[in-house]
């Protein structure tokens, strides 16, 4: 007979509902826990003070206006690859190819800045740059949806190896307009002029940053949630039977959607290359095509939420960086701290979805 | 120690969430019989099995398995008491044999001694009546091979307790009785069984004894040569419920839809229909009967324009009976049958994989057919907010509100809502899947009203089903499909039991072919 067999020690059920405030409690308990733990580690490895650590991370985000506003500028940057991302998730289209999009689309502002930076007053140059931008987005994101609707091929693969085509068609763009000879970067295009450049406006560089982006956030959280597209993509996310019995056509919406996605996505290579570093490199994306899979996975497709969690994920990149250079910290123990915040939040859903109970104790369970 | 009992559950409870399955639920089984475990969809059977077979753990109470105290924490537990659980979705591995199924996950060296393992299987067979073919490939059984496959791994494993989940929803009425056979077999070998069902005249026929379970709560248990359907009826519902369902005569019947022709291959170029000509009428309830798989679906898809079919099908619809002009539908997709006026309603067999959107609440769910039908480019969220409310009040749909996604309801009252939905179009053809598979006997009779209610209304309704009995007292004719061929339509006023099931497994063309040979 089998007799060591007990009772589980730890029971996990599935919550019916959570009322907002508890969840917001669960999260904000994840990161005091997070900070905590941060703490103790950098405590124990560094003996440093470790309020001191949070201080200089927020110093690194806020400290100065100047860092202040890049922080600003990176935020809006992410968020706009997010926002580009969500209508393609929300579809259950795994399109990880942001950072090929987010190149081309660069790549194609960048041609405009040089060619036509010379021909056209500031504001048309902006509006043909964007228009670039956006149809070599289009261009990327529509391969792979329609070869998706058509052939059933498989989207994750096909938006990846879609990256490598567009950093390769990027470092031979580079090697054509590289400036100066021999430098092999494109150097600050239009330095002397600033043709193609965002104009400051209200004395801020980023205003055109922010505005844009807003408008792409509001304009986004209507589309999902009041359009009917919004309404149909839905729908061939959670199944494309019920889309074809609805009479959804579902082809043409997946290409659709792809074409949104890349084409805002572009728009955020446009923001990069003419809104921030005027000028173009194979790491002009930064690997920030795939963090905005997290921003757009953790807000629920939500992008008023999403613009909390690229803030967030900004302010933790800053942090680390400065962490790492005053106290003279290796870069990896910096980065260490911020993948235990991430952690924590992230791990602070499943508390929020599933309730934790433990075993009673045997004097309890024998009451 | 020896006991009479095999299992007692003593106060068993578990609850999920706010929900209470079973509250404080006691049953006995004896050794050597058969116990039905008989209730209503929800009433917490399954539950209940599933912390026998370790899969649940429950809240509180005690289990003794020959009258020792144990806990059960895990199948594993289960296994290593004797008691094992077919469930209705079969474990099996697809691309294995079935030899291959019964050693998997057995305990023993890396070598497996095949021949003894084989001796040992047909030993199991001859014994009880089982005929399995250990050779042969999971994925080229039938449903009822499968299921004679997990009885025998149960009992290769050396279980002595067996629990079979609703084993005879996939059956036929031949192979149930072969089920059953094997079923006494096994008890008068000392097995003790336990069998959920809600065929009442299944549970007359092979238990020695039966417990009904009503909301959760442990009603009782009677010996079966005491029972009756009514008695049982009784005890499940709480209430006397008239077994009769109203059945007037057609009104007027006219032509509403002419298939001729129909043939349609899947994409392995499989034949699934072979020439299918019917034709459904104004004012009357069509059954389709058959085997699970004979073609029901892909003969509903081809109506409603989800399937692709071979040149020379034709499906007509007739606005004002056969006079009129038809209009082709063979070509056409969802949207322009309803584009060219076409109203078609389709409860399908799967509902929140094709009918309806899980995730997305009441409101947005009404809306799937008739979103489009607003101005500009954003939805109109009223008119199916409206909707939502008149079919929860109408139907008497069990919901938090109408803004819960639909995933998180029952089974009866998800397909109340898509019932509903389909319903409110006043459409001109309704065609159902398995409108009333799982659902518990009230929401069942609900389902049926409605569509006698559609029926009156003048609409062509297409009851797809399962159950004979209720497919020979609600229909008006019944069509049998027999893989992938209409082998005949039947009056269900006039045509039995048996007829039916004949007809379901006995294709005409090949007993001709039978008596030619």
């Amino acid at each position: 007979m089998n007799t060591t067999s007990h009772e589980p020690l730890i029971h996990i059920a599935k919550r019916d509902s959570i009322v907002s405030w508890k969840a917001w409690l669960i999260r904000l308990a994840s990161l005091m826990a997070a900070l905590l733990i941060c703490a103790l580690f950098l405590y124990s490895l560094t003996k440093l003070n470790p309020l001191k650590v949070y201080g200089a991370m927020w110093d690194g985000a806020f400290g100065t206006d100047k860092r202040g506003w890049i922080t600003v500028r990176d935020t809006m940057m992410l968020l706009c690859i997010g926002i580009g991302l969500a209508p393609a998730f929300k579809m259950r289209f795994w399109n990880i190819g942001a950072e090929g999009q987010i190149l081309v689309g660069g790549c194609a502002t960048t041609a405009c800045m040089l060619y036509l930076g010379s021909s056209m007053p500031t504001w048309l140059l902006l509006l043909v740059s964007c228009a670039a931008s956006i149809i070599a987005g289009v261009v990327w994101g529509i391969v792979p949806g329609i070869f998706k609707a058509h052939w059933n091929t498989n989207e994750t693969l096909f938006t990846l190896m879609m990256n490598y085509i567009a950093i390769q068609l990027t470092s031979f763009l580079v090697a054509k307009w590289e400036n100066p000879f021999g430098s092999n970067t494109v150097g600050i295009i239009n330095q002397a002029t600033k043709a193609g450049w965002f104009p400051t406006i209200f004395g801020q560089q980023y205003t055109l940053n922010i505005v844009l982006v807003m408008a792409l956030t509001i304009g986004m959280y209507l589309y999902l949630r009041y359009s009917k597209q919004g309404y149909e993509i839905a729908v061939v996310g959670e199944s494309e039977n019920t889309a074809r019995y609805a009479g959804i056509n579902v082809k043409k919406v997946i290409v659709r959607t792809m074409a949104l996605s890349g084409a805002i996505c572009g728009i955020s290579g446009f923001l990069a290359v003419a809104g921030a570093s005027h000028t173009i490199s194979t790491s002009t994306a930064g690997g920030r095509g795939f963090t905005a899979i997290i921003v757009a996975w953790m807000a629920k497709f939500n992008t008023f939420v999403m613009i909390l969690i690229a803030l967030l994920l900004v302010f933790l990149d800053k942090g680390a960086t400065q962490i790492a250079s005053q106290f003279n910290l290796n870069d990896f123990a910096s980065k260490v701290v911020t993948g235990i915040i991430l952690f924590f939040l992230l791990g602070s859903e499943f508390f929020i979805n599933y309730s934790v109970h433990f075993r009673k104790s045997e004097k309890e369970a024998s009451v | 120690m020896q006991d009479e009992f095999a299992v007692r559950m003593v106060n068993i409870t578990k609850t999920f969430g706010p929900v209470i399955a079973n509250d404080k639920v006691c049953l006995d089984l004896k050794k050597g019989e058969i116990l039905s475990l008989l209730g209503e969809n929800g009433s917490g059977k399954t539950t209940l099995m599933n912390m026998l077979s370790g899969i649940y753990f429950p809240d509180s109470g005690k289990i003794f398995v020959n009258g020792q105290e144990v806990t059960i924490a895990s199948p594993h537990d289960a296994y290593l008491l004797g008691i094992s659980m077919v469930h209705q979705h079969f474990k099996l591995v697809d691309v294995l044999t079935a030899a291959e199924n019964i050693e998997l996950g057995l305990p023993g060296k890396t070598v497996v001694d095949k021949k003894a393992i084989a001796a040992k299987v047909k030993d199991i067979c001859d014994r009880y009546g089982f005929v399995v073919e250990p050779h042969k490939k999971i994925y080229d059984m039938s449903v009822s091979e499968k299921q004679t496959l997990e009885i025998v791994k149960s009992l290769y494993r050396g279980a002595s307790i067996l629990i079979l989940d609703e084993p005879t929803a996939v059956l036929t009425p031949q192979e149930t009785e072969r089920l059953f056979t094997v079923m006494r077999n096994m008890r008068d070998d000392g097995k003790s069984i336990i069998i959920i069902t809600h065929k009442l005249h299944e549970v007359l026929e092979i238990s020695d004894r039966v417990a009904v379970l009503r909301k959760g709560e442990y009603i009782g248990d009677m010996a079966t040569k005491d029972a009756t359907a009514q008695k049982l009826t009784d005890m499940m519902v709480g209430r006397a419920v008239s077994l009769n369902i109203d059945r007037d005569e057609p009104k007027d019947p006219i032509e509403r839809l002419r298939i001729s022709h129909l043939t349609v291959r899947d994409v392995d170029g499989v034949e699934r229909l072979h020439d299918i000509n019917l034709s459904f009428y104004s004012g009357e309830i069509l059954g389709i009967a058959g085997i699970s798989g004979s073609g029901q679906k892909e003969l509903l898809e081809s109506v409603a324009g989800l399937q692709v079919t071979e040149a020379g099908s034709s499906i007509t619809y007739f606005a004002d009976g056969p006079e009129s002009d038809g209009r082709e539908l063979i070509g056409l997709n969802p949207r322009s049958i309803s584009d060219v006026g076409v109203k078609l309603a389709f409860v399908p067999e799967d509902r929140l994989g094709m009918g309806l959107v899980g995730d997305m609440d009441l409101a947005d769910n009404m809306m799937l057919k008739s979103y489009r039908e607003s101005k500009g480019p954003f939805a109109d969220r009223r008119p199916p907010h409206k909707l939502a409310e008149e079919v929860v009040n109408e139907l008497e749909v069990v919901t938090p509100s109408i803004s819960t996604p639909v995933r998180r309801l029952s089974g009866g009252n998800v397909q109340k809502v898509l019932v509903g939905r389909e319903i409110s179009q006043s459409p001109t053809v309704l065609m159902t899947a398995y409108a009333v598979r799982g659902l518990d006997i009230n929401t069942s009779y609900t389902i049926y009203r409605l569509l006698n209610e559609q029926k009156q209304r003048g609409v062509a309704v297409v009851y797809v089903g399962e159950d004979l009995d209720v497919l020979l007292e609600l229909c008006d004719r019944i069509a049998v499909l027999c893989s992938g061929q209409l082998n005949d339509i039947l009056e269900a006023r006039t045509a039995t039991k048996e007829q039916v099931g004949y007809v379901m497994t006995y294709l005409k063309q090949s007993k001709d072919q039978e008596e030619k040979a």
